[in-house]
């Protein structure tokens, strides 16, 4: 080990050498993830959040909610049957980031779109034992008297834009316009619908009085798994383990 | 940095240098707080402008207290350490420990009793666990490692740190870091990403005061009188060096503006994914073990008085242990949307790094030879050793639960956590109370810690509390998993998620308690510490070991 000495008397060797050994492992497995067209399957249906969802995922981050709910559906056979198909790597292409979650203390929510009634989804949010008594979900009656902040929403989708998510001028302009088409069922919404395909739009809350951090947050959560059409792609097939 | 010691009081170039760099701080700071209209951002901009105020007003007012002194010492004096640092490391160290313990233990209170959210935003169970995970991991493990490093780093280099107040602005400004991300958390900032929640600005902020600890590392490497650069150092520069390349690589974000405190994370889904458990893995194996590892190689052989067991052994180690580690990652997201080869890779990779740990483990446990009498007679060596046989341990059961089939059950489930702890408390923080116990009488020039027996105390609690924890989340782990998968008679899943999360709920009452253990065992130590550092020496009936190394000396 007469050898060993160049690190042991030469910090910069030793720093050299130490940033070279840590370096392989990270470029062999994350950077091809760049440039493999197969990591990334073509499905149809994907796009990027309409304003209010964006919105509401942002709360979702904020109130960590990825701590306890993954979304991301293993191809595993219970999983799918639980949960619905398992999880794409398309559907989170336009994540920044991505929310696959680590623990399930709460159940999977890639696929809660459209699985409970707006007002159930309310009701569990302010008083969650209320509606499953062995819940351990912390309540969040605050979201329903929270005016949502949405006065820099066009900065936020340029952000995504820098960072490659589709965005178009047009969506940038008129995103403030969009976030209050989708919670007025009354409105025009032919423009909201041609821009963001499958966009839901309803007073999420029940309060047509305010937009408020509820709306955006169940916008968000009834358009989770919803995007991606699966009688173009087969995500339950014999593959499962 | 001068060099000469001059009779006239000198102001020295680092203090020049970090004094600038903080009035432009404020400026930039009193700037945004003005302009902001995001209320997070107007709260930091604010904080941030107070704390360089005061690191100013800290300058000027060491400069006049003690100008004579500030000038750095000339090449051939005796070394006159850099202690004052060390000291106040190790007194963040405890502080930030206590801190993140009860946090922790607060939150697994709120899943066995979740009305202890009290339906607040603040302090709900998705903000309190990132505070949680960071204060323990950054706070309280990155004090005890900067306050370890410096001591070593001299120590074995037998030359002092380089500039006056270099380490004075990366203890202070690793705690401003804290600060503001631990605040934000609470404010709702976060990135959404674990281990790596701070925002943007946060992110920044650290990315400085890291580089500035790696210059004052590499200069204390630098001037070293020692011909060899130690085993303990070697692991202290990879954590250092590896830590900064993560942290910048997995924070790269666009924010939304210059005064927002949002910002989106430049990669997406899949890549991010990966990315992140990346750096997450190797917060653990860099942060959390290579550090650490460089602790058991100090402390261990000084407190039991035995050379290292293996020169050979520690180079095999160190090298395939930081090539292992950075493999590992793909482990944390075997059968989702990561293409399998990557998975594949991650396993063979986590299943691989068993040896390179073990023979860390080995080479710690074996230095104990000839010494293994002081395990009855020393409590802080048998903590130390502990925390080796822990890390044994986790080292284990984390390659076995990277196994693809193991893994379908384990992940997503308390397993994870209980193996996290096992390793957090087992490992990481006996490790450093071991080492503050070691450092606390040699930094105060006490001869003896203030009470072995109270020690002794510390070490079966918050032992009990650990076996509480880890064998809870066992139980409930694989419980949990096989309710998820079982199938009854007519092939229907048997249980709904409900059912699985009910029946978890005793688990979650016995390991809060046994956090609570855990927490009384570092409220004992904090005292003991105290009343050590203050001088005071408690009478016992029975004198147990007399302490390893009064006033130790260089190492080796």
């Amino acid at each position: 080990m007469i050898k060993h000495d160049v690190f042991e008397k030469n910090s910069i060797v030793l720093l050299i050498g130490i940033l070279i050994v840590v370096s392989i492992g990270g470029l062999i497995e994350i950077a091809p993830l760049f440039f493999l067209e197969s990591t990334i399957e073509k499905v149809k249906g994907m796009r990027p959040y309409s304003p209010l969802e964006l919105a509401g995922r942002n709360i979702y981050i904020r109130e960590g909610c990825y701590n306890c709910h993954s979304q991301m559906i293993r191809s595993l056979r219970d999983e799918v049957e639980r949960y619905g198909p398992y999880s794409l790597a398309a559907e989170s292409m336009y994540d920044h980031p991505f929310q696959w979650g680590s623990k399930r203390t709460g159940p999977d929510l890639a696929r809660v779109g459209g699985k409970y009634s707006d007002e159930w989804h309310k009701e569990h949010m302010v008083n969650p034992r209320g509606i499953v008594p062995e819940s351990v979900m912390p309540g969040y009656p605050f979201l329903l008297d929270a005016p949502l902040r949405f006065n820099d929403i066009k900065e936020h989708l340029e952000a995504n834009r820098m960072v490659g998510v589709p965005y178009t001028d047009e969506m940038i302009e008129l995103a403030e316009e969009d976030l209050r088409a989708q919670v007025d069922p009354d409105g025009d919404t032919d423009g909201l619908l041609a821009r963001y395909p499958k966009a839901q739009v309803r007073n999420f809350d029940d309060n047509a009085k305010v937009i408020t951090e509820m709306d955006a947050l169940i916008a968000y959560l009834q358009m989770l798994g919803t995007l991606v059409d699966f009688s173009a792609y087969k995500a339950e097939g014999p593959e499962l383990r | 940095m001068t060099r000469e010691t001059t009779a006239k009081a000198k102001m020295p170039l680092d203090g020049w240098v970090i004094a600038a760099a903080l009035v432009i701080g404020t400026f930039y700071a009193t700037l945004t707080a003005a302009r902001t209209e995001d209320p997070v951002m107007s709260v930091h901009a604010y904080v941030f402008a107070g704390a360089f105020l005061l690191g100013i007003f800290g300058i000027i007012k060491a400069y006049f207290d003690t100008s004579e002194s500030l000038a750095t010492q000339s090449a051939d004096a005796p070394i006159e350490y850099d202690l004052k640092v060390v000291k106040a490391g190790v007194i963040a160290s405890v502080f930030w420990g206590i801190a993140g313990f009860i946090a922790g233990d607060t939150i697994a209170f709120q899943l066995a009793y979740p009305d202890l959210n009290f339906d607040t935003s603040f302090i709900n169970f998705g903000r309190l666990r990132p505070l949680h995970t960071s204060a323990v991991i950054f706070a309280f493990g990155g004090n005890v490692l900067l306050a370890t490093s410096f001591y070593v780093v001299q120590r074995t280099c037998k030359a002092r740190l380089p500039g006056v107040f270099s380490s004075w602005f990366v203890f202070w400004g690793y705690q401003l870091f804290i600060v503001v991300a631990a605040t934000g958390y609470l404010m709702g900032a976060t990135q959404g990403k674990e281990y790596a929640e701070p925002e943007w600005y946060t992110d920044i902020w650290l990315t400085i005061v890291w580089v500035v600890y790696l210059l004052v590392f590499l200069g204390t490497l630098w001037k070293r009188r020692e011909p060899h650069i130690y085993v303990a150092n070697w692991f202290y520069l990879a954590f250092i060096v590896t830590v900064a390349m993560l942290h910048i690589v997995n924070n790269l974000t666009v924010p939304v503006s210059w005064t927002s405190s949002k910002s989106y994370i430049l990669f997406a889904g899949v890549q991010d994914a990966l990315t992140q458990w990346w750096y997450g893995h190797n917060a653990v194996g860099f942060f959390l073990t290579a550090g650490f590892l460089a602790i058991m190689y100090y402390f261990v052989p000084k407190r039991a008085n035995r050379p290292v067991y293996s020169y050979r052994l520690s180079i095999v180690h160190f090298w395939s242990l930081i090539f292992m580690y950075i493999w590992a990652g793909p482990h944390h997201l075997h059968y989702t949307a990561l293409p399998d080869w990557a998975q594949t890779l991650g396993m063979t990779f986590s299943i691989m790094l068993w040896m390179p740990s073990w023979g860390g483990m080995i080479n710690g446990l074996m230095t104990l030879s000839g010494a293994w009498d002081k395990l009855r007679t020393d409590p802080v060596l048998r903590m130390l050793v502990v925390s080796i046989a822990f890390y044994g341990m986790s080292t284990f059961e984390g390659p076995v639960m990277s196994i693809k089939a193991v893994n379908s059950l384990s992940h997503y489930t308390d397993w994870t956590v209980g193996h996290v702890h096992s390793g957090a408390l087992g490992w990481v923080a006996y490790v450093s109370f071991g080492a503050l116990y070691c450092l606390v009488p040699w930094l105060w020039n006490r001869t003896q810690l203030y009470s072995l027996k109270l020690v002794s105390y510390h070490f079966w609690i918050s032992t009990f509390g650990i076996l509480l924890y880890i064998t809870s989340m066992w139980v409930s782990g694989i419980l949990q998993g096989l309710m998820w998968r079982a199938y009854d008679d007519l092939g229907f899943l048997e249980y709904s998620f409900v059912e699985t999360v009910e029946a978890m709920n005793p688990f979650y009452w016995i390991r809060a308690i046994g956090g609570a253990f855990f927490v009384i065992g570092s409220l004992i130590m904090a005292y003991n510490l105290w009343r050590t550092a203050r001088g005071d020496v408690r009478t016992e009936s029975r004198s147990l070991a007399p302490e390893a190394v009064p006033s130790p000396v260089a190492a080796e």
